[in-house]
């Protein structure tokens, strides 16, 4: 069984590294990956599961950082933003202009990223049901979804 | 952020888990099953809910499965919503799941924790009551299989350090007729104003509710006795024996969702051919 007490030495594997980090049980995924580790790329919003700004994969699944103790983690494999390395889905984000003030982008790249990859031929059905879970407050949801769909029809 | 401490735990068996809630217990210490956590944490953060420990139970294998076995299908209570839809071995409970929250969001939630959260929707135990499902749980003397209304009614009914380990749903149920619609105020992903689910079981319909009472609840009615010609009156049958009343708040009014319920009916009605 694996138990944390107060505030201690806990491994996180981030991005391909496994990292340590101090974190007290209470601690919010989120809160230690930005604040801890210094991975800013996920951002924090609402913080109340609501906006999905803060997105995080957890072993390939979107999840979002702010409902997750950071101690929930341990074991398994994290990817932020930063860990997403010229992927086909930054470059589609770039190329159909799918940012305006791109607060919202980390987390709309990171969750596309796992749809293209868990569904490479992804209908548009799929493709709404997992956008959704985003809000953007300044892009129409038009450029996103070409953004998408270019990387499926690679 | 949350405020306040707390010890975390991740056990690897039922036996486990149940030992160290009795071990926290008896330190006159408060602990809480975790599943997928986004009740604990979101309530947590505004200082709604206080404990001294967590105990995860997303290790235990017992509450991940999703399998079909003999004539039932089996989903563990910590099994994610996106799991069950992606599953799909019950596709009302896999309609109820897919309006519930939005994607990511149900890659967390688990269907124990939709049924056992403070959140008075529970939408995906409608489709749980309407095929008198059974539920494994497990407790200081052991694991025993309940009928689902012995965990859930009106409100959750497990003891302290009963953990709730999967749910069982007889497969004789599973392809019956069946609906399901989710009105909210405005959003689609919102919490349900009204949600109706139904299963068609012989000359029956089985009708659940959430988002009309404080509680989800199930109807049911003969469908052979519908007065065909006076449906206003068969709604207003199905109203009478709504077990609370309706609920008036800022997502809707009481009177609102009684229209929007006595559409709702309509449909449902047309839908199975037995109104004009
Ligand atoms: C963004 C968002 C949107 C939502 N939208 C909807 C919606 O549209 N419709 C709806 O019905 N609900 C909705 N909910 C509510 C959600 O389904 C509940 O909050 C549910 O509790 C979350 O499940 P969880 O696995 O995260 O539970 P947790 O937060 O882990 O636990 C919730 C409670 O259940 C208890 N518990 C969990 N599992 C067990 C178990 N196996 N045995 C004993 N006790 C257990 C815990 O101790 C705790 O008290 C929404 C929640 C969020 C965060
Ligand atoms: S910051 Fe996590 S969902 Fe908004
Ligand atoms: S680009 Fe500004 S919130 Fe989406």
């Amino acid at each position: 069984m694996i138990e944390f007490h107060d505030k201690s030495i806990i491994e996180l594997y981030v991005n391909g590294d496994l990292k340590t980090v101090a974190a007290r049980p209470a601690d919010t995924l989120l809160f230690i990956l930005r604040e801890s580790l210094g991975l800013t790329g996920t951002k924090n919003s609402c913080g109340n599961g609501d906006c999905n700004s803060c997105t995080v994969l957890l072993d390939g699944w979107p999840v979002k950082s702010c409902l997750m103790l950071a101690v929930e983690a341990v074991g398994h494999e994290i990817t932020t933003i930063e860990g997403l390395q010229d992927v086909p889905m930054q470059k589609a984000f770039v190329e159909k202009s799918a940012i305006q003030c791109g607060y919202c982008t980390p987390g709309m790249i990171i969750n596309s990223h796992a749809l293209t990859t868990i569904y490479p031929d992804a209908s548009d059905e799929i493709i709404e049901e997992w956008l959704e879970s985003n809000i953007c407050r300044c892009t129409g949801y038009k450029e996103i979804c070409e953004a998408v769909k270019s990387v499926i029809n690679m | 952020m949350i405020t306040f401490d707390f010890d975390y735990y991740r056990p690897d068996t039922i036996e486990e888990a149940i030992n160290v809630y009795k071990k926290i217990t008896g330190q006159e210490k408060k602990a809480i099953y975790y599943a997928g956590g986004t009740e604990i944490v979101s309530m947590s953060r505004v200082n709604q809910l206080s404990f001294d420990s967590v105990i995860d139970i997303k290790a235990i294998p017992e509450c991940n499965v999703i399998e079909t076995k003999d004539d039932k299908l089996i989903i563990g209570s910590a099994v994610c919503l996106t799991r069950i839809c992606d599953f799909g071995g019950y596709p009302l409970l896999g309609a109820v799941c897919r309006r519930i929250a939005e994607h990511t969001a149900r890659d967390m939630i688990t269907l124990g924790g939709n049924i056992l959260g403070k959140i008075q929707y529970k939408e995906a135990i409608l489709p749980l009551l309407l095929t008198d499902s059974k539920v494994t749980v497990a407790g200081t003397a052991g694991k025993s299989e309940k009928p689902i209304d012995r965990i859930f009614n009106e409100k959750p009914l497990l003891n302290a350090g009963e953990l709730l380990v999967n749910i069982i749903i007889d497969k004789k149920y599973i392809n019956n007729p069946y609906s399901h619609s989710k009105k909210t105020k405005q959003e689609k992903i919102d919490y349900p104003l009204v949600t109706i689910a139904s299963v068609k079981n012989d000359d029956e319909i089985r009708i659940g509710f959430s988002g009309l009472c404080v509680y989800p609840f199930r109807l049911d009615i003969i469908f052979g006795n519908i007065d065909n010609t006076n449906p206003e009156s068969e709604i207003n049958n199905i109203l009478n024996r709504v077990p609370a009343p309706i609920v008036n708040d800022i997502l809707g009014s009481a009177e609102y969702r009684e229209f929007v319920t006595r559409n709702l009916l309509i449909d449902l009605f047309n839908y199975y051919g037995g109104m004009n």
